[in-house]
């Protein structure tokens, strides 16, 4: 089972990663990416930066890649929560977690998840810079090759 | 049919959101976009940007090729950058 989210309110880090287990005995650990806002982009100080999303697809693309990786790594729940609008440096931006019996299925699983998140889910930063210009983000080559790591995966 | 812009294309093209009838003889995606660039100034600086250009059929990433027609949910926006 999954916990998809897109919301504006900051995510309380402690409280999602206490619910992925309560109540339950089977889980043996629980990996977690814990994603936040840089002060800098390219040596530039930023003032914030605002994301933008594509409501119903976003969260139709984050279920297929939480469902994906919980076939794949055997997850026994997972964790996507993703912020949008305008955040600030030091603001947590994303948050994912996946459980498993073991170690090695729930980072792995987690790694799998952030890296299909960057580059297969509509998410879109502005940066504001302190100098009063601003910039939307380019997607970097570095995440697709992340990504194509785990070939062959098919996101529903 | 219902054309979405996310991100830059929102700038350029102005607007987020905007309902349009298909014309006749047009049944791709890649016919759609060389119909919507002919539209103003601001949809020919959005599409001019060629293949930075990613769109969604139905809130599915979809190609050039791919079938559209009146009814479809079309959605046009640059490569992702969250997380």
């Amino acid at each position: 089972m999954a916990c998809i989210r897109v919301q504006t309110r900051d995510i309380d880090v402690g409280a999602e990663l206490a619910a992925v287990s309560a109540g339950r005995t089977d889980i043996g650990g629980v990996a977690s990416f814990v994603g936040l806002v840089r002060g800098t982009a390219a040596g530039r100080p930023i003032l914030s930066m605002t994301l933008e999303h594509y409501p119903g697809m976003t969260e139709r693309a984050m279920t297929g890649i939480a469902d994906a990786a919980t076939r794949r790594f055997q997850l026994q729940a997972c964790t996507l929560i993703h912020r949008v609008g305008e955040l600030h440096p030091g603001e947590t931006i994303v948050l994912v977690l996946a459980a498993a019996p073991h170690r090695q299925a729930a980072l792995d699983g987690c790694a799998f998840l952030i890296d299909w998140l960057k580059t297969s889910a509509p998410f879109w930063k502005k940066e504001a810079f302190l100098d009063g210009t601003s910039a939307w983000v380019d997607a970097r080559e570095t995440d697709d090759l992340a990504a194509s790591k785990w070939s062959s995966i098919e996101i529903a | 049919m219902k054309i979405l812009y996310f991100a830059w294309l929102r700038e350029r093209v102005g607007t987020g959101e905007e309902d349009v009838t298909l014309p006749d003889g047009i049944s791709t995606l890649a016919g759609l976009i060389a119909w919507l660039r002919t539209r103003s100034p601001g949809h020919e600086a959005a599409f001019a940007a060629g293949k930075l250009v990613r769109a969604a059929v139905n809130q599915d990433f979809a190609t050039p090729d791919a079938h559209v027609a009146n009814g479809d949910e079309v959605a046009f926006f640059p490569p992702v950058t969250g997380g």
